[in-house]
């Protein structure tokens, strides 16, 4: 049984049809990357994942039940599925340590001594150690970044979704992040992942798929979708990348 | 992102001499003092000038006064004070009411659309006669009967609406990043309105409401037309008395001394704020 499986799932904003019939499997620890330009609903897709945004028609299911049962706790959802913005979206008015452990000491009621000890651990895992008190904007954004895969992965997620979250970077920045994604793949981490970055998206995905006009146009091993690419527009697609440099 | 704003620009070769320091600060003070000076001649050596200082400036008039003008302004300064606690909480709760989403809340945001709209649309004065007035004469029983009671509450309500609006401008001009990120994390609507929406909500206003807050200051005066003994009604009491208007001035230089701190503080603490958020700016 796939880890998530979307099928046929089809989201308006409005009157705007922004997915159009999509279906993708991802399996336990699969990392799987999403790739198009901007305005094909990538984002879109991930936050439907997640409960962000509702969707019209289809469905998602983890572990095979449907995320729209009734007998499905939203909370429970938020638990197990993690996601990180391409703003990464911290609370700038909370230290390091309380944006992480917000979320574990208020919605799951853990004790906030296990918490934070949980949160430190994490912390200094992802080479923040020295930053649990700090404020966000004392902190470099690949440190702000980071600070928010952290406070994605307190919750103890089955499953990471991530949003670009390398666009907002200077590019000597983008590093660090992507190591700790890397890093977070070898651990087993099943894993949905937005990109720009087609280098790390070769390294990393088991699968790459292309979406385009809020459809998926193709879906392949990395290998075979950026070197033999079947679909024109695709091809079309990593023409502008190679040439804006990004691959 | 994470660009850093350039280091000031050093005066090429030039170290600032104690005549660069200080001289701005010279000239300002003397050129201040000379044009109060004129001002203060001119107006001394008007013909009319012992009439009015006999009128206004009278010193053993306000001597006089002073002790019951200031006992007055001390009802000023509680019914502010106590105002000032009721509106900020009150008002933060109709911001919260008109933000809340779901059908669910369609009532609570409804009351407190209308409420916005009609308290802001009414002259402050207007209220404070309707219901330091009107609603003792009901005798309503177990409600309060005084006209303080109601005429501090009539200003309450029509501050209120103010400070909503203000709030609720705070509350908007948070990102909705920050309630996206909050939900993802589980958080429901009230804990992220609590956690995460409020207090960067508050900060951001606090420049506004302190210039409520100043406002508010002033417009505790309209009680007077009640006949509460404020610094106002206590100043004219002695003018009906006397037909001198120093006292009037008295209750002028306590507002003033009450106020201009108040309002030196309030520039203090946006120009903090605004310092603030440039750091932040990314
Ligand atoms: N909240 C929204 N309301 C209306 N339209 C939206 C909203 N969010 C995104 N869209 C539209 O949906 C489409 C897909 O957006 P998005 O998923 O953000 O694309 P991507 O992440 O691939 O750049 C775009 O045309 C965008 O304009
Ligand atoms: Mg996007």
């Amino acid at each position: 049984m796939p880890k998530i499986e979307i099928s046929h799932l089809t989201k308006y904003y409005g009157r705007k049809l922004v997915l159009k019939d999509i279906s993708l499997n991802v399996e336990e620890h699969e990392v799987v990357c999403l790739i198009g330009s901007s305005g094909s609903g990538k984002s879109t897709l991930l936050r439907c994942i997640n409960d962000l945004v509702p969707f019209e028609y289809g469905s998602i299911k983890l572990d095979g039940v449907s995320i729209y049962d009734s007998g499905f706790d939203v909370r429970d959802l938020y638990k197990r599925i993690g996601i990180v913005f391409q703003a990464y979206n911290l609370f700038p008015h909370m230290t390091v340590l309380d944006n992480i452990t917000l979320a574990p000491r208020k919605v799951h009621h853990t004790a906030k001594r296990k918490s934070e000890a949980y949160a430190r651990e994490l912390l200094s895992l992802f080479a923040l150690g020295d930053f649990a008190d700090s404020y966000p904007e004392q902190l470099s954004g690949g440190q702000q970044q980071r600070v928010a895969i952290v406070r994605a992965m307190v919750n103890r997620p089955e499953v990471l979704l991530l949003d670009e979250v390398t666009a907002a970077l200077d590019p000597e920045l983008i590093g660090d992040v992507l190591a700790v994604i890397k890093d977070l793949r070898k651990k087993g981490m099943t894993m949905l992942i937005v990109t720009h970055e087609m280098g790390f998206a070769r390294d990393v995905a088991d699968r790459v798929c292309f979406l385009d006009g809020g459809k998926i146009l193709e879906e392949a091993p990395p290998d075979q979708l950026f070197q033999n690419p079947r679909n024109p527009r695709t091809r079309q697609f990593l023409q502008r990348i190679i040439e804006a440099g990004r691959l | 992102m994470s660009s850093k704003r350039p280091a000031p620009l050093k005066r090429a070769g030039r170290t600032l001499k104690v005549r660069d320091k200080y001289g701005p600060a010279v000239i300002s003070v003397t050129s201040v003092l000379i044009v109060t000076l004129i001002i203060r001649a001119a107006v001394v050596h008007a013909q009319q000038w012992p009439r009015i200082k006999a009128q206004f400036f009278s010193m053993k008039a306000i001597i006089e006064v002073f002790p019951n003008v200031l006992k007055g302004f001390g009802i000023n300064m509680s019914i502010w004070a106590v105002s000032l606690v009721v509106i900020a909480l009150w008002a933060l709760l109709l911001a919260v009411f008109r933000s809340l989403h779901g059908p669910w809340f369609a009532p609570l945001r409804v009351f407190s659309i209308v409420y916005i709209d009609l308290f802001r649309g009414l002259p402050s004065l207007l209220l404070v006669l309707l219901f330091g007035f009107g609603v003792p004469a009901l005798q309503i029983p177990g409600l309060p009967r005084t006209s303080l009671f109601w005429g501090s509450a009539a200003l309450i309500m029509s501050y209120s609406a103010y400070a909503a609006e203000v709030y609720r401008s705070g509350i908007d001009a948070v990102h909705t990043g920050q309630r996206t990120a909050a939900k993802a994390l589980g958080l429901s609507q009230w804990q992220t309105l609590y956690y995460c929406i409020l207090p960067q909500a508050v900060r951001n206003v606090i420049p506004s409401l302190l210039n409520l807050a100043v406002a508010l200051q002033k417009d505790v005066a309209l009680l007077s037309v009640l006949g509460i003994r404020d610094a106002v009604r206590e100043a004219q009491i002695y003018t009906a008395r006397t037909f001198n208007y120093s006292s009037l001035i008295a209750a002028a230089a306590l507002f003033l001394a009450a106020t201009i701190p108040m309002a030196r503080l309030t520039d203090y603490i946006a120009k903090k704020d605004r310092e603030r958020r440039l750091q932040g700016a990314v």
